[in-house]
């Protein structure tokens, strides 16, 4: 049955759902009992101490811990925040996204890391991360970028379920967004499969997390200059459904790339450089990236709100793509 | 010793021996060219592994370093299989794409091997936190050197495990250097094993040249983790021989340790403390010792015999073992 829920309750949801379908499941991270980012709200209750681990704060013990427990049968969830990833690399890197390979396939990882990008809001420097490109250019994770409560609540779900090690990348700025949420099965969403928020003819965007109700509002203003605008939502980065962004661009020739992470080395360098090889004479204006500035966040409002794609931005690309 | 079987005690010997040769060979086998790649000797410090795993059954848990061979040939894992995987193969536990430092064997508890210093203790902490949520008895063990003991990986993971009560062994096998560097000058205690009393843990010193020893004070610490009772830090203290790595010596500049400092270890050496002890105690004879070590060094043949004839992996096996639910190469 469908119902209304914001971005965090549809977490939140997923979270219920598969730990109750599946004993394996439990979530560990720092302060999620009391839930201080409210995805976690009321396990605790439900599912007691033992599913339910508030860490010390400990990343790499407990990023660590997590992949040692799913080796063994358990099904991980561990909640943190990008920024805090950082410490924790050497275990996300050097064993949960190396393990299976390294050891000829013995190894089996069902761990997923829900890692919160909070950006945008004042957070400065040390905790505004968008770091899902440089986990790309690591083989060996699922990456979710969800742009929606549907996308949120679905991608979580098929994570959980998925065996390999998952990096759900949770978008602040859309924590309060609202939309619609399946439930159970229903609401499983499938990896490697883009969503098409909008089609159009003339422009395509592909758009990622938060960047995608950014494109949206680029598409209905550029509406009213008779300009249609499809916008892609890729919702995975891996896998990425590379044929729904080339079949697009093959219908209106022209690409704009919006990217709340920072522009060298982007999720959008790489969705441009499949898209130049692979799409290149459906082409018929030069691929505009809008990603993120090349600095660091800012502390300042005024300042801050420079670096990263804005639907005035992503409009104005869109303008360039049309010029003659 | 008097509650240690006489199997076991000759198993304990029997898998000493298989060590010594396996690393004998493949330092032969390395020299001469027949595989690449660092391979890091464990030869000096074989009682600690087989000591320790002799008081786990198949269904506990290791992980290990870079200096790994010895770790799963001491749990039972197949020589045939490790050696195979240094050349390459195949027929190695990782299909070859592991090697001298990643040995695995899943099926028996070997949950592999680091080659980043330390990176395998949070992740035998955490098969020791599934027994704890399933209320299982399993333990799991994390062999890692004195040079390791630095890392915080090994702080956050006692700190966790000794706060969430999880049957973990921390097995320090302190053999004096981190490569160069003497662990006086790495670490700020007289002993690794005192770190324990900052964790709550009992940390325990142990002979590492004694097999029987270390078996003993890891039964232990078994019994304690699968009583609920925690973890246990153990500091082995043992020599390695040989250099650092394989090769290492043509490129190292400086002395560290004179040779004064190795005979003096290996005057100790833990085969023939065993041996001794299995002589003097009248369980085997020389002669029955002899025919153990000459047949470890048969299966060590046989074993290289098998890597040599198994087949190096294909080109299209490069993108395999990639995921558990494959998706589409970008
Ligand atoms: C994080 C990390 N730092 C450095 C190295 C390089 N390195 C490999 S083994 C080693 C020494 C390790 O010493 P110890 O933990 O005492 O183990 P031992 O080699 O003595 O068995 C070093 C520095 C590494 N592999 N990983
Ligand atoms: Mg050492």
């Amino acid at each position: 049955m469908a119902s209304t829920a914001i971005y965090v309750e549809a977490i939140n949801q997923a979270i219920m759902e598969e730990m109750e379908r599946d004993q394996s499941v439990f979530i560990m991270g720092e302060d999620i009992r009391r839930s201080v980012y409210g995805a976690t709200a009321g396990l605790l209750d439900k599912y007691g101490e033992n599913r339910v681990l508030d860490t010390p704060l400990s990343e790499n013990g407990f990023f660590g811990a997590a992949i040692g427990a799913s080796l063994v049968g358990m099904r991980p969830i561990v909640e943190t925040l990008t920024s805090f990833m950082w410490v924790a690399m050497d275990q996300l890197v050097s064993q949960a996204a190396k393990m299976r390979y390294m050891f000829g396939g013995q190894a089996t990882l069902p761990v997923v890391y829900r890692a919160t990008m909070f950006y945008g809001g004042g957070s400065a420097a040390h905790h505004s991360d968008r770091s899902y490109p440089m986990f790309m250019n690591m083989p060996g994770f699922k990456i979710l970028v969800p742009a929606t409560p549907r996308d949120a609540k679905g991608l979580l779900k098929t994570a959980i379920r998925d065996n390999d090690p998952c990096i759900v990348f949770e978008d602040g700025t859309l924590g309060g967004a609202t939309g619609e949420v399946e439930e159970g099965d229903a609401a499983l969403v499938p990896f490697g499969v883009a969503d098409v928020p909008r089609s159009g003819s003339d422009v395509t965007v592909v758009a990622i997390a938060g960047a995608v109700p950014m494109a949206l509002r680029a598409a209905e203003e550029l509406e009213e200059d008779g300009v249609s605008v499809e916008v892609i939502d890729p919702r995975t980065l891996v896998p990425l459904d590379k044929s729904t962004i080339l079949e697009s661009v093959a219908k209106t020739g022209r690409l704009v790339i919006a990217d709340p992470a920072h522009k060298v080395c982007s999720a959008a360098s790489e969705i441009a450089s499949i898209v130049s090889q692979e799409g290149f004479w459906d082409l018929q204006a030069p691929i505009m990236k809008v990603a993120a500035e090349q600095v660091h966040i800012p502390y300042t409002p005024v300042l801050e709100r420079l670096v990263y794609p804005s639907s005035e931005k992503i409009a104005d690309a869109v303008r360039v793509t049309l010029e003659d | 010793m008097e509650n240690v079987s006489k199997e076991k005690l000759v198993q304990m010997l029997e898998r000493m021996w298989l060590i010594r040769h396996f690393e004998v060979r493949v330092m032969e086998v390395h020299a001469a060219g027949e595989f690449t790649g660092a391979a890091h000797p464990y030869i000096g410090e074989e009682a600690v592994a087989v000591g320790a795993c002799a008081a786990l059954e198949d269904t506990d848990y290791i992980a290990g370093n870079h200096r790994s061979h010895g770790h799963p040939l001491a749990k039972g894992g197949s020589v045939k299989r490790a050696m195979a995987e240094l050349y390459g193969r195949v027929d190695g536990y990782c299909k070859g794409k592991g090697g001298s430092m990643h040995l695995a064997d899943f099926s028996i508890g070997i949950l592999g091997e680091s080659g980043i210093v330390a990176s395998s203790v949070p992740v035998a902490t955490g098969a020791a936190l599934a027994a704890k949520i399933r209320g299982e008895d399993f333990v799991s063990m994390v062999f890692f050197g004195d040079g390791a003991s630095n890392q915080g990986a090994c702080h956050e993971s006692m700190n966790l495990a000794a706060l969430w009560s999880l049957p973990v062994i921390f097995l320090c096998e302190n053999n004096q250097f981190a490569v160069t560097t003497s662990y006086h000058d790495s670490v700020s205690v007289e002993h690794i094993s005192d770190r324990a009393a900052a964790y709550n843990m009992p940390g325990v010193l142990v002979d590492g040249q004694d097999a029987v020893a270390m078996y003993e004070a890891t039964r232990e610490a078994v019994a304690r983790g699968r009583a609920g009772e925690g973890p246990t830090l153990i500091e082995a203290l043992t020599y390695r021989y040989e250099e650092h790595s394989l090769g290492l010596g043509r490129v190292r500049r400086g002395e560290y340790r004179t040779q004064g400092q190795i005979d003096e270890w290996r005057e100790r050496d833990p085969i023939d403390v065993l041996e001794h002890t299995l002589t003097t105690q009248g369980i085997l004879t020389r002669e029955e010792c002899d025919a153990i070590s000459k047949a470890k060094a048969d299966e060590v043949d046989e074993a290289v015999e098998f890597a040599r004839n198994s087949p190096y992996p294909e080109p299209e096996e490069l993108y395999d073992d990639m995921w558990a639910d494959p998706i589409p190469l970008p």
